[in-house]
């Protein structure tokens, strides 16, 4: 298996080069299955290391070569295989190929169909360079390729202004938190001497506890912008100007956990750090329930999905924060599986209304896509937590961490946000397909259900967000296979010791059972409420200008993009103004400037002298052999 | 013949085609026909042509009258070719004023 381990990152780039270089002139059906076949290729790979690991939780290695050796720093480019990392892999080749696959049919249409699945194997072969690296410079080369590939795809459609300014934005965010995960990364090697995984988590034992909450809290920024996190969450709704495809692969289900990874790689070094669990708890629950609020007031079917996300993601790092790594991957799993459907059938929605997104224009599209339909309401059934259902046992997971670990306020905030994620899912599920249809006459006989190659991902990905949650069960429900997850991520990793440690919960049987009981009645009650209401007609979203009061405010999303605008973009600008014309213009434009024309103002005496009169001439020339003549004899 | 040429002394050879020299350059100074030009050239050639004559003579060397004939043979061809060019100019501006040749300027 070690011989084959480079195998699985290096076909999908091999799949990136082949479609990236010869994908114009290669027909569109062989252009997909050389994207997802190379795919279907790292998945099976990834599966047969999984094996490997059941059996056996020594990490696979691979060294590849000496990537760099200066002075004290030697850094191998070397990819494994722990059980933490073949997770990911399945996650990432697994939905990453139905999405592909879903994909052919997607963009069919398309004249960029090979630049698409180009860059979308590209991003798998950085996704898994991410995962798969031995240290944190190959995180760090990974964690920059799907930001590249992130910024690709948003603009994929470049010709939109908009999309571009959207990838942008991706972009420089992103950035920004790369900064804070540069800054980690130096101070990891400045304090370990390495940034090998197994070096630097062997030597924390005798580490300084402020330098180790440093370093957590400058890779926590770095998460905080790949994951979408406050203070720098806003660009991942505006990503949506992406194909439908990438935003359910990268913007939903692999890249946008990546910080989730990230965290959950360097667990031995947050627990050492509780200030920093303390900031990533915060941010994390503030995160999801000011994006859930969002969530509640926006119509683009797209940007309610983003917005969900988001929130999500921040119960994921309330999980970190609270210790509860398993279920942050828990929740990170089964988030894959459902919000992947959601967004692949919102597609499947876009694509049979040719384009429109709006929900508002939308609405009982249950009889006319009863596929999509159906796997769209099993994905937000599982989102917001019906039992049985995969979302429910990851989040009640969550909620469980932090009600034993932080309180009763804590998981009454935490639950408080589940209970919105119901409210804004079962408002976009009854508005987009239960009663009349409201798009125009065209669009309604347009409405198609989409093809076989589009429907079937949706409906494996729907089976999956329905039985994910069998992954890790509570011990109290003894189904046998109780806490399955948390087992298989306590085997070892590459410094001989549990990746995730096992953590026994201090709750009471009674407890679970309650907070179990009330986050899944409240959830039903919810999904019941709604369909009543937004059954009538006269509590269907409003238009833009209709909004007042609070609905208005969040429906502008709290004001913060324009905020930003006010406090970073605009004086940002305003500064460059000043440098432009000051420094720039003023300052060393006027340097060259005047040193040019100062020379040719020089010219212009000197060039009386060339005044074309031969006599003048002459009387030089004589003028200086006689001068000469003088100089010699006298 | 040489006694002749020697009862003059050789300081006033020196000063007269020094005169004739300096009369030359004035001319090709301060003169604007091209013609007259030309001649006050002819004026300088010839001063230095004296020179070397008399030292030729007072030093009993003739490689000093052998330059005499070079240059000679010299100004013969560029009197031709000045000529030459002359009428040239004269063609295109019907003036012989070399003043008026300026169109180098700018």
């Amino acid at each position: 298996m070690n011989a084959l381990l480079p195998l699985i990152p290096f076909l999908p780039l091999l799949g990136f080069a082949v479609n990236g270089l010869f994908g114009k002139k290669l027909p569109k059906s062989l252009v997909g299955i050389i994207g997802s076949g190379t795919l279907l290729g790292a998945f099976i790979l990834s599966v047969l290391c999984f094996q490997q690991l059941g059996a056996n939780s020594e990490p696979i290695q691979s060294d590849l070569y000496r990537f760099l050796s200066v002075g004290g720093l030697d850094i191998n480019f070397g990819l494994m295989a722990d059980r933490l990392s073949v997770w990911m892999m399945l996650i990432v080749t697994g939905v990453g190929f139905l999405i592909h696959v879903y994909s052919i049919g997607y963009m069919h249409d398309d004249e960029g169909f090979y630049k698409f699945f180009a860059y979308l194997n590209l991003f798998i072969f950085s996704m898994l360079l991410l995962v798969m690296g031995t240290n944190f410079l190959m995180l760090f080369f990974g964690w920059e390729g799907v930001g590249l590939c992130s910024y690709l795809l948003i603009g994929f459609w470049y010709e939109n202004r908009e999309y571009g300014a959207a990838a942008r934005k991706a972009f420089i965010m992103n950035r920004i938190g790369d900064l804070g995960l540069l800054l980690g990364m130096f101070l990891i090697f400045y304090t370990f001497g390495s940034l090998d995984y197994a070096t630097v988590f062997a030597k924390l034992e005798g580490a300084d506890p402020a330098v180790v909450t440093t370093i957590c809290l400058l890779l926590f920024v770095g998460a905080m912008g790949k994951s979408a996190q406050i203070p720098l969450y806003t660009w991942l709704p505006d990503a949506m100007a992406g194909p439908t495809p990438v935003s359910a692969l990268i913007h939903a289900a692999t890249m946008v956990t990546a910080g989730i990874y990230l965290v959950a790689r360097c667990n031995g070094m947050f627990e050492m750090a509780p200030y920093a669990q303390a900031v990533v708890a915060v941010v994390g629950l503030a995160t999801s329930i000011f994006t859930a609020l969002i969530g509640l007031r926006q119509n683009d079917i797209k940007k309610v999905l983003a917005y969900s996300t988001v929130s999500q993601l921040g119960l994921m790092f309330l999980s970190l924060g609270m210790g509860a790594y398993v279920s942050a991957m828990f929740h990170v799993t089964t988030h894959a599986f459902f919000k992947a459907l959601l967004f692949l059938a919102a597609g499947s929605v876009i694509h049979g209304m040719g384009g429109e997104q709006d929900i508002r224009n939308m609405g009982g599209l249950r009889k006319h896509m009863p596929i999509t339909f159906w796997v769209f309401l099993i994905g937000t059934f599982a989102i917001s937590g019906f039992p049985l259902l995969s979302g429910f046992f990851s989040k009640d997971e969550i909620f469980a961490a932090t009600f034993a670990h932080g309180g009763a306020i804590w998981w009454g905030l935490a639950a408080a946000s589940g209970l919105l994620t119901a409210v804004y899912m079962s408002r976009l599920l009854y508005v987009t397909f239960f009663g009349e249809f409201r798009g125009t006459a065209e669009q309604k006989h347009h409405l198609h259900e989409s093809p076989l190659v589009m429907t079937v991902p949706l409906m494996v990905l729907a089976v999956l967000s329905v039985v994910g949650g069998l992954l890790n069960t509570p011990h109290f429900l003894h189904l046998g296979n109780d806490q399955w997850l948390a087992h298989w991520f306590s085997g070892n990793g590459v410094n001989g010791t549990p990746i995730i440690p096992l953590a026994e919960m201090h709750l009471e049987v009674s407890t679970e059972w309650m907070l179990m009981g009330i986050a899944s009645a409240l959830a039903v009650l919810v999904l019941i409420v709604t369909y009543f209401l937004y059954s009538k007609p006269q509590n269907l979203p409003v238009a833009d200008s209709e909004q007042q009061g609070l609905s208005k405010v969040l429906a502008n999303k709290f004001y913060v993009d324009e905020l930003y605008n006010f406090l970073f973009v605009r004086p940002t600008e305003y500064l460059s103004k000043i440098f432009h014309y000051y420094v720039d213009i003023w300052g060393i434009d006027g340097i060259v400037e005047r040193t040019g024309s100062g020379v040719q103002a020089l010219g212009g005496y000197f060039r009386r002298l060339q005044n074309g009169n031969i006599e003048y001439y002459l009387i030089g020339m004589v003028a200086g052999a006689v001068l000469l003549f003088l100089s010699m004899y006298l | 013949m040489l006694e002749i040429i020697r009862q003059v002394p050789v300081e006033y050879y020196v000063l007269y085609s020094a005169i004739l020299f300096t009369i030359g350059v004035m001319g090709v100074l301060i003169r604007r026909n091209a013609i007259v030009v030309l001649m006050c050239i002819e004026l300088m050639l010839n001063a230095v042509n004296l020179l070397l004559a008399a030292f030729s003579t007072y030093l009993s060397d003739s490689k000093g009258q052998l330059m005499v004939f070079f240059i000679m043979v010299v100004a013969a061809a560029e009197a031709a070719v000045g000529l030459g060019i002359l009428i040239m100019i004269y063609r295109n501006t019907k003036s012989t004023d070399i003043s008026l040749l300026d169109k180098l300027r700018n």
